[in-house]
């Protein structure tokens, strides 16, 4: 009981944490975008975002006031001792860190859009498992989806003779159409599959790698480069203003597919894309991969 | 020099305003969006204690923390996406008198005219920046429709120096979000012309 009570603790605390703070490698790449603006409203934006990253670290409260819906990507080892209750601890701690930190209640029930007011409901927060066979530790992902960034996403399954240049144009009027409302700039995910579905969640997967991590596949990364330097060239960035860049990144996922269909899964996270990862071992020694947090900066 | 524009807002104060300038707000300003935006259009409902008439709204989804004594701590306020509302500001602004509309991004034309017939402006505050928005919030004294929940509820502010706010609609017609576009859409013309 003692043990639930703390791994409930550590997630909650997680989850204030990934409200605060970005994680080091979008903060990283936002300050080097930044040092691109020399004049401007560029330069005034990112000013702002700068001056917003110190106040929320300052104040302790949440960077962004849409703390988006709670999804939670779970790798749990088979002989983790807490597995029974992991999914009622993912949930307690949700509420917590709803009511204390706190984080806007976002949660609406389905087609009645009654707001639940704690981010807990029918099939709320998000989450998905995966087992790891004999293991006794456990990963937690957590990306807060945000309403604006949200929107942009889409999937389409292609004809396979529309080749690369497909994939490419939907990506460029994707990001054209959607782009300035979703606070560039984004974070751009990119799924290849068989289907609307899995292309969709491995857009979604893109994006949860760390920034300046490439696609294993040689030719995935190749159009990653390709895309990030062709959507930079429109220059929606900051925040739909204009300047010099568009994308955080652009990050390709992709699997072996049916010959018969090309499947693009399009997934954007805002310039104040909040994820992160915690770790925790059998004995609950906790450990954030993804933000490098000091206390009382 | 800050431009502040203060509440209740007049003509005069916006007439020479031109897209893309920058402003700060100070007096009274109310969060309404989706919902409340259907509630004023649909169902012919007005807040009892805000008056929009010569005032500014927020498209914006706070986090307010309620404290014991029943007072209220504004925690985090960015804009949400204007463009949400652009079936509904038209209507609004003819309805309600308000003058400034604040949010994300641009709206598009039916605003735009709207803005020019009733000598209203559209802002863009940062997307995000949802701290700096709470920082220059000095009093949170009242809410209403808190049935629609705390994002679309309808949060009244005494605010300060209120911005950066962009002008991205102005009272002649101009929309820089609109005119954006058109440079962004000519990059993907040419970009497609490449494949």
């Amino acid at each position: 009981m003692e043990n639930k009570q703390q791994l409930t603790n550590i997630l909650a605390e997680f989850i204030k944490t990934v409200s605060i703070h970005l994680p080091d490698d979008v903060e990283k790449r936002i300050r080097e975008l930044a040092s691109c603006e020399k004049e401007g409203l560029g330069k005034d934006m990112y000013g702002c975002i700068l001056d917003n990253l110190a106040l929320a670290k300052k104040y302790n409260r949440p960077l962004c006031q849409d703390t988006g819906v709670l999804q939670f990507f779970v790798k749990v080892g088979t002989k983790f001792p807490l597995i029974d209750c992991l999914e009622e601890c993912i949930v307690e701690a949700s509420s917590y860190a709803t009511l204390n930190t706190p984080l806007r209640p976002n949660v609406v029930e389905p087609l009645g859009e009654h707001n639940t007011g704690n981010n807990v409901g029918y099939k709320a927060p998000y989450i998905e498992w995966e087992l790891e066979p004999g293991g006794d530790g456990l990963s937690v992902m957590l990306y807060m989806a945000g309403g604006g960034c949200s929107l942009p996403g889409r999937s389409k399954v292609l004809m396979p003779l529309e080749g690369v240049e497909g994939v490419k144009k939907y990506v460029y009027e994707t990001i054209l159409d959607w782009g300035v409302n979703a606070c560039p700039p984004l974070l751009v995910g990119i799924g290849l599959g068989t289907c609307a579905a899995t292309s969709a969640m491995l857009s979604k997967k893109a994006i949860l790698r760390p920034i300046g991590t490439h696609c294993d596949n040689e030719k995935g990364a190749k159009l990653e480069k390709e895309l990030q330097e062709e959507l930079d060239s429109i220059g929606i960035a900051p925040l739909g203003f204009g300047g010099k860049h568009s994308v955080l990144a652009v990050h390709v996922e992709c699997a072996g597919h049916h010959p018969a269909t090309l499947g693009v899964g399009i997934t954007t996270g805002c310039w104040a894309t909040r994820r992160g990862e915690v770790v925790i071992d059998k004995d609950l020694n906790a450990r954030y991969t993804m933000h490098t947090v000091k206390e009382g900066v | 020099m800050k431009k502040i524009i203060t509440t209740p807002i007049t003509y005069d104060q916006l007439k020479d305003l031109n897209a893309g300038d920058t402003v700060y707000l100070t007096g009274k300003l109310a969060t309404c969006r989706d919902a409340g935006h259907r509630r004023v259009i649909k169902e012919n409902i007005m807040p009892e204690n805000f008056d929009f008439n010569g005032g500014a709204i927020f498209h914006a989804g706070p986090i307010v923390r309620t404290n014991p004594d029943g007072t209220f701590t504004m925690i985090s306020i960015g804009p949400t996406t204007s463009r949400r509302m652009e079936p509904a500001e038209a209507e609004f602004i003819e309805k309600t008198g308000v003058k400034m509309i604040i949010g994300k991004g641009g709206m598009l034309g039916k605003t735009t005219e709207a803005c020019k017939k009733f000598g209203a402006v559209h802002c863009a505050f940062p997307g995000g920046c949802a701290i700096i928005a709470a920082d220059r919030v000095k009093d949170t004294y009242g809410v209403e429709w808190m049935d629609f929940g705390m994002p679309e509820a309808l949060w009244e502010m005494d605010v300060e120096e209120f911005g950066p706010l962009i002008v991205s609609i102005d009272t002649k017609g101009n929309n820089l979000f609109e005119n954006n576009k058109v440079a962004f859409s000519e990059k993907v013309t040419e970009l497609k012309d490449k494949l």
